[in-house]
């Protein structure tokens, strides 16, 4: 293997990386404070705001329901004012977060939803204001479950940021695309799916053990 | 002059029905009539009053009448035990003495003060004075022993080091000083429990309120927490109100008892009153475990009559708790006649009353009932039927 396509590959990798990192980043604090505020808001929730609830969630779901391929172009006048370009790898990394802000943050939802009630009695019995509970009862207890739920998300990312190519974003499923499919490389697809699996892996296996880590329950 | 010195503003007081007074009750009035109050005798220090209590859910099916018109006092410093099958309401009514449910209609009142009218800061003031333990532990699996102690006292601003001192202090308290770092999966049932009422404690509240707490232990644990339970109640002097479906806890701890049905108040008083002459279906059916019925075997071979033939008669002699201070003398028993039988049953002594029921047999003849009830004045005296001796 000759030394410029090892560069190229390397190149490929830390793209990927910087977008999925940047997106993962912006995707768990966004994610997280709507996943907070769609649990609090919800009827039986800390501060009980249906109407709010209810048009947070209709949000999520539209953004949900666009496919990203469409995300990527119908977000470019968002991107040029956030990045001040539409292309490149920073320019991937709006409609990245923008697609996975609201998958994730109904991922972490579920997890704080099924924090015990009596925990939130227990926490409202020893004189905690609502904020202690978010702070000490909701997000603690439901940790291992929402680190999960970012595994999940890290790993649906690197396969989403393969389309990031389109806006010139570069990274290793570009390279794919590139090298294998339009100039026939087939080895260069190869390796590129090898680096991808090694990827997965390594993600999958950091976050089950920092769930395992954090979880107490047993 | 009211005999009912705790229960001044309660618009549901007829329908109560208010216990028999023994007589050192009604000596004491007697003499305060006279004389005044008392020098030993505390006047009423109402703690937590309920005044028209009603809750109601409203869900699919129309509106469920959880609490129904509920109104009595708990007293400073005592054990008042809240006691009904499921769905009786009890987990509402105690969950309206600090708000975690607000009731429809009516108000509590802690020292006084309307629960019901407090802000979020005042009712967070409240719920600091009130400890609460509940049946599931609710300890965070997230947070250590310690931290789970501390937590009410870091939400509350108080410094790390006083945090410290104080956990210290209440894991020694309920003997859990070296389970301190560890997490509550690692604790039994038991251990659990004490870590909540260490919790509970942790703030130096004026009432502990207790949900089902010892319903999901076994009954040397149950025992254990109870003892402990009456220990701080004595120690620390604090008021503790406690729910359960279990009338064994309430004979165990509790000094007073209200039996609460479908939403209602059926009947109050203290535990041996309730207990040695329940009035009402909901409180016998509770009180069944504990009441030594006739057993299976005997109640067969019951019989109306005798028809001239041998055989015992089998007699139920109750001792509903009042008049009895030194307990139920064996010459009282004796006194019934040779070829007395105790066949079955058992006595409480409940702060001083000796109550319960003794099957007792007797050979038929010559048995004197009018003779037994002399013998045995403080007894009620019943005659549930016959055995054939051949049989």
């Amino acid at each position: 293997m000759s030394t410029p396509i090892l560069d190229r590959y390397i190149h490929a990798l830390l793209q990927t990386l910087l977008m999925v990192s940047v997106s993962m980043a912006i995707a768990i604090v966004a994610g997280l404070i709507i996943a907070v505020v769609l649990n609090a808001t919800a009827v039986d929730g800390l501060y009980p705001k249906p109407r709010l609830n209810k048009t947070l969630s209709i949000t999520i779901n539209m953004f949900r329901a666009i496919p990203f391929i469409i995300l990527l172009v119908a977000l470019l006048p968002v991107t040029r004012f956030i990045v001040g370009t539409t292309l490149g790898t920073w320019a991937a990394i709006v409609p990245l977060s923008a697609n996975l802000i609201p998958f994730f943050a109904r991922i972490a939802q579920v997890s704080l939803n099924s924090v015990e009630p009596g925990l939130i009695e227990a926490a409202r019995a020893m004189g905690c204001r609502r904020w202690h509970i978010v702070r000490h009862v909701l997000l603690p207890e439901a940790l291992p479950s929402i680190l999960g739920g970012m595994t999940v998300t890290a790993i649906a990312m690197i396969d989403t940021s393969a389309m990031a190519g389109a806006v010139g974003g570069g990274g290793l499923g570009d390279m794919a695309i590139r090298y294998g499919y339009e100039r026939y490389e087939t080895q260069v697809m190869f390796m590129v799916i090898v680096i991808l699996i090694a990827l997965v892996s390594i993600v999958q296996f950091a976050g089950e053990w920092l769930a395992r880590r954090t979880d107490h329950k047993r | 002059m009211s005999l009912e010195p705790a229960m001044p503003h309660a618009p549901g007081f007829k329908q109560i029905p208010v216990r028999g007074l023994s007589i050192n009750d009604v000596h004491d009035s007697v003499l305060r009539v006279v004389r005044g109050p008392l020098p030993s005798a505390k006047p009423p220090d109402v703690h937590i009053a309920f005044d028209g209590l009603q809750k109601r859910y409203s869900g699919r099916k129309g509106t469920v009448v959880a609490l129904k018109d509920v109104s009595f006092n708990v007293e400073r410093g005592e054990i008042f035990g809240i006691i009904g099958r499921s769905g009786a309401g009890k987990s509402t009514l105690l969950r309206a003495i600090n708000m975690l449910e607000s009731p429809s209609a009516g108000r509590v009142r802690v020292d006084d003060i309307d629960v019901g009218t407090l802000d979020e800061d005042a009712l967070v003031a409240l719920r600091r004075r009130i400890g609460m333990i509940f049946q599931h532990f609710n300890l965070l699996s997230a947070k250590t022993v310690r931290e789970n102690v501390g937590l009410p006292l870091r939400v509350a601003g108080v410094k790390p080091k006083v945090v410290h001192e104080r956990v210290d202090a209440l894991l020694e308290l309920v003997g859990l000083r070296d389970k301190a770092d560890v997490y509550p999966a690692k604790l039994s049932g038991g251990q659990k429990q004490r870590v909540g009422i260490a919790r509970a404690l942790v703030h130096n509240p004026e009432i502990l309120l207790c949900d089902e707490a010892t319903s999901a232990l076994d009954p040397e644990t149950t025992q254990s927490i109870l003892d402990l339970l009456r220990d701080i109640n004595r120690k620390l002097g604090l008021t503790i109100v406690l729910i359960t479906h279990d009338m064994s806890v309430i004979r165990e701890i509790c000094h007073k008892v209200l039996v609460l049905d479908h939403g209602q108040v059926v009947e109050r008083g203290e535990v041996w009153e309730v207990f040695g002459n329940p009035q009402e279906d909901a409180t016998r059916a509770l009180l069944r475990p504990l009441l030594h019925d006739i057993p299976l075997d005997l109640a067969d071979r019951l019989v109306a009559d005798l028809n001239g033939r041998p055989g015992d008669a089998i007699l139920k002699v109750r001792f509903p708790g009042n008049g009895l201070p030194g307990g139920v003398p064996f010459a009282a028993l004796a006194a019934l006649g040779q070829g007395a039988n105790l066949l079955h049953g058992g006595l409480d002594r409940l702060r001083g009353h000796a109550q319960g029921n003794l099957l007792i047999s007797l050979p038929a003849q010559g048995w004197n009932e009018e003779q037994a009830r002399k013998t045995l004045p403080a007894a009620h005296i019943e005659v549930l039927g016959y055995v054939h001796a051949d049989t």
